[in-house]
């Protein structure tokens, strides 16, 4: 047994501060820019990469997407673009205050406080654009800034964490002390890690199976933080794993359906999502994907369903992804195809209640070592 | 019973008596209205034949029976024309079918009847008379007060007065009593005055109308139309009878010169090619020709290529008039006029002449608004099934002349001919004559050019101000909130950047606009 890893925490600044500060100046930066355009009477603009498709491209250095070479300003000259511009700088300021009075606000929620200045968006996707927008300008996660989205995925087992949250400065907390997990949102993100006594991170698409690995002690049995995904992960979720890969030292594993979207799920985690080319350190690219394989539903005999068109379509949609590169996405897919069926991670059910954690995962670990 | 039919003849007058329907006397709502409007067109007619600018003064009161319903009305009607000769007054307002009108020039009315028929219609609805003055300009006015005599057409003169002239006044004055439902007649009058105003900018017309109420149209212009001058019969238009008249009146012994003297157009060359064409001997006497040579004189006539008429004998409005009378009446922003070049149909010259305007009075929404006048009348019933609706609403496509029938728009079409084609004898709508039909669209298409040239500036004109708007409302908001943001008091002034956005709009448009998202 390995001894409980101690983190060094107190060196103030703490990492969580660093990155406040930094978005902070950060936001300042771009309202220098647009007030010192507009005092020497120039058409206020900013410059972005481009996130259009052709913009995209893969980087095998940082096993992620990226934006390209190519940027596109927005400039107040332009009749289309000056009211984005306006809607930029005005969400740029309401996250300034945001950050600074320790609040945190969601996507909806920024869409309604805009209507209160005049500056009603059409919709939400149209909000929803323009903090990506501010996104692709800061470098910076609207995590970061404090804004969420409304889903929330869950985390469990023996980390020990400090808050760093308005009001709750100092506190700690222990993420096994509540059976149902801890719900992750700005206040677990934004918190620094105190004593970790887990030596892998295990997550799971599944609410149930996040669930029956808490009833079956995986945390104890196998020294494991379990996560609920929830489905695709939130980008918080995705960059708390990272976080805890990188200052924890944490392998990761990924447990999802055996099907072309439970496989996305893994490698989104891994390599990051198109959607978020414009953001760094949201994946985790020593992550493993641990399953179900198409490989196991031969293995183990697993019930299963045929894949209908729209599975198929997409597993040669993710033939050609380059994150799909690696020996085991391609045999895997290779698999899918050649079976033409999937299964869910409780079809191992059929062997009884604890035989994916008793059997299963102990062959995965050791298989992946 | 008698087993024998009576046959009996009949008088000019009695005829129409029996047939009032066909002059537009056919109720009491209908007869005032044809009332007022052929006192009116005579008046207009007395005036412009000498280039005098109109004023007319007319004047409706009640005298008994109900308002809500056929009742006994006065009209009174003067101007300032070139008045009548006494002696001929009495037959003039008193013989029905008696007039200046039967010759080949482009007057208002055709029949020579109008001014006659209301009368006739007041006299035999209240069995009154109807008082005449009348001068031409020397120094007394006579005054006739007289009846018709129908069976006999005949006036017949109960008092004949004189009246100094010491002011040497030309015009007259018309006075009687008629029956009429003027409370539903009401607004196709006012309608018929307020477009003869468009239509003859250069007249000023008072109407005083039952409830005393005062109407004014105000001249803006004391130049009236060149008066037309009178034409022989083009022989496209000719038909057998009227060839037979003229052979009856004719002095020339040969056809040659029978051609040449009685015939629009025709000289010694083209009627000596007809003759040959039709097989009669150019020294033939006309007063010998046999009736199936008349025939095939007439008939040889439509297909033979003559000259086209010349438009000497029409009165057009012209560009200047027409723009002049829609920019009195409905104060336009834009107002857009066209003659185009005379054309002939089936031997008769006509000229049409179209107007377009946009917005001030025009009401928007219900389509596009259309004003027909045919010699100077407006037309006023009937619009759905005239030549010029149909080019407006069915044959233009406003789309492309990026105009459409919400906007408010209105058309303006003057047909002015020696002989309108009108469809019906009610004479209020204009039949679709390939020719007139080709004309009014040619012609309509021509000013709808021009509209979509204005439309195109007012719609950019729109754009710019759009365009102001939206940075207007935008920049002085980057301000504030990057002010904010960099922690500055006082936002930047944004007024320059605001005063540089008019000038600058042409010089860029979409630099920078390399998002591709």
């Amino acid at each position: 047994m390995r001894k409980p890893k101690k983190v060094k925490t107190t060196k103030t600044p703490s990492r969580v501060e660093q990155k406040k500060s930094i978005v902070l100046s950060s936001l300042k930066g771009l309202g220098e820019q647009l007030y010192s355009q507009l005092s020497q009477n120039q058409w206020p603009s900013v410059r972005m990469p481009s996130r259009s498709i052709t913009n995209i491209h893969y980087d095998q250095h940082t096993r992620q997407y990226i934006l390209g070479d190519h940027y596109v300003r927005r400039s107040a000259r332009n009749i289309r673009h000056i009211r984005p511009l306006t809607q930029l700088t005005w969400t740029g300021s309401f996250v300034d205050e945001l950050a600074r009075e320790g609040k945190t606000s969601t996507l909806r929620d920024v869409f309604y406080s805009a209507q209160a200045y005049e500056m009603s968006f059409a919709d939400q996707a149209e909000s929803d654009d323009i903090i990506t927008d501010l996104e692709t300008v800061l470098g910076h996660a609207r995590e970061d800034f404090n804004v969420f989205p409304e889903e929330r995925s869950a985390i469990f087992g023996d980390l020990t964490i400090q808050y760093t949250v308005r009001g709750y400065e100092g506190r700690r907390l222990n993420l096994s002390s509540h059976p149902d997990g801890m719900m992750i949102g700005p206040a677990l993100t934004n918190a620094e890690f105190v004593q970790c006594k887990a030596d892998k991170i295990i997550a799971i698409e599944k609410g149930g199976l996040f669930t029956r690995f808490i009833e079956e002690r995986v945390h104890e049995k196998y020294k494991a933080l379990l996560i609920h995904t929830a489905g695709q992960a939130p980008r918080a979720t995705r960059g708390l794993i990272r976080r805890m890969n990188q200052e924890l030292k944490l392998p990761v594993y990924i447990f999802c359906d055996a099907d072309p979207w439970g496989m996305h799920i893994a490698n989104v985690i891994i390599s990051g999502s198109a959607n978020a080319a414009h953001l760094r350190e949201l994946n985790t690219p020593d992550a493993k994907w641990a399953g179900v394989y198409a490989s196991d539903i031969v293995e183990y005999k697993l019930p299963s369903d045929p894949l209908t068109d729209l599975d198929i379509k997409r597993l040669y949609e993710l033939e050609k992804d380059p994150r799909y590169d690696g020996k085991l996405w391609k045999r895997e897919i290779e698999t899918f195809l050649k079976v033409k069926r999937k299964a869910e991670q409780e079809a191992f059910s059929r062997y009884g209640l604890s035989f994916i954690v008793d059997e299963y995962l102990p062959a995965k670990l050791k298989e992946l070592g | 019973m008698s087993l024998q039919e009576v046959f009996q003849e009949i008088s000019a007058a009695d005829f129409f008596y029996r047939n009032r329907d066909i002059a537009g006397f056919t109720n009491p709502t209908r007869a005032i209205y044809s009332t007022i409007r052929e006192l009116v067109e005579n008046s207009l007619d007395a005036c412009e034949i000498r280039g005098i600018p109109p004023d007319i003064y007319l004047r409706i009161s009640h005298e008994s029976g109900p308002t809500d319903g056929p009742g006994i009305y006065r009209v009174h009607i003067e101007d300032n024309g070139i008045g009548i000769p006494h002696d001929i007054i009495p037959s003039a307002f008193g013989q029905v079918l008696f007039g200046s009108k039967y010759k080949l020039r482009q007057t208002r009315g055709t029949f020579g009847l109008g001014g006659k028929m209301a009368i006739l219609y007041g006299q035999i609805t209240t069995h009154g008379q109807a008082t005449i003055m009348s001068s031409t300009g020397p120094t007394k006015i006579h005054q006739y007060d007289l009846t018709i005599d129908i069976q006999k057409n005949k006036p017949d003169v109960i008092r004949h007065k004189t009246h100094p002239n010491e002011n040497r006044w030309h015009g007259a004055v018309i006075d009687f009593s008629t029956e009429a439902d003027y409370t539903r007649a009401m607004p196709k009058i006012l309608e018929y005055l307020k477009q003869t105003a468009i239509v003859a900018p250069y007249a000023s017309m008072t109407y005083v109308d039952p409830r005393g109420r005062l109407y004014r149209f105000e001249r803006v212009t004391v130049q009236t139309p060149k008066p037309p001058q009178e034409t022989l019969p083009h022989p496209y238009g000719v038909d057998v009878e009227t060839m037979k008249r003229l052979i009856d009146i004719t002095k020339e012994r040969t056809m040659q010169s029978f051609m040449k003297t009685h015939f629009h157009r025709v000289g010694k060359t083209i009627a000596s090619g007809f003759l040959q064409q039709v097989g009669i001997p150019a020294k033939r006497n006309p007063k010998k020709l046999a009736p199936d040579e008349i025939v095939r004189i007439v008939n040889t006539m439509k297909s033979y290529k003559f000259l086209a008429p010349d438009a000497s004998c029409l009165s057009p409005l012209g560009e200047e008039l027409l723009e002049a009378g829609i920019k009195k009446e409905l104060s336009p922003e834009f107002v857009s006029v066209y003659q185009r070049k005379p054309s002939a149909y089936a031997g008769f010259p006509f000229i049409v002449e179209v107007g377009i305007a946009y917005g001030g009075q025009i009401e928007p929404g219900g389509g596009i608004r259309l004003y027909r006048f045919a010699n100077k009348i407006p037309l006023l019933f009937d619009e759905a099934s005239d030549v010029s609706w149909k080019v407006v609403n069915t044959e233009v496509d406003w789309r492309h002349y990026k105009a459409s029938p919400d906007m408010p728009i209105a058309v303006f079409v003057h047909i002015c001919s020696t002989k309108v084609p009108y469809k019906t004898v009610g004479k209020e709508f204009i039949a679709d004559r390939p020719d007139v039909e080709r004309e009014v669209l040619n012609a309509v298409r021509e000013v709808a050019r021009m509209l979509s040239l204005f439309l195109s500036k007012k719609i950019h004109l729109a754009r710019d101000k759009h365009r102001l708007d939206v940075f207007q409302k935008y920049l002085p908001k980057i301000a504030d909130f990057s002010a904010k943001l960099a922690k500055r008091g006082k936002p930047p002034d944004v007024s320059p950047l605001l005063r540089s956005v008019l000038r600058y709009e042409k010089t860029e448009e979409s630099e920078d606009d390399q998002d591709s998202e």
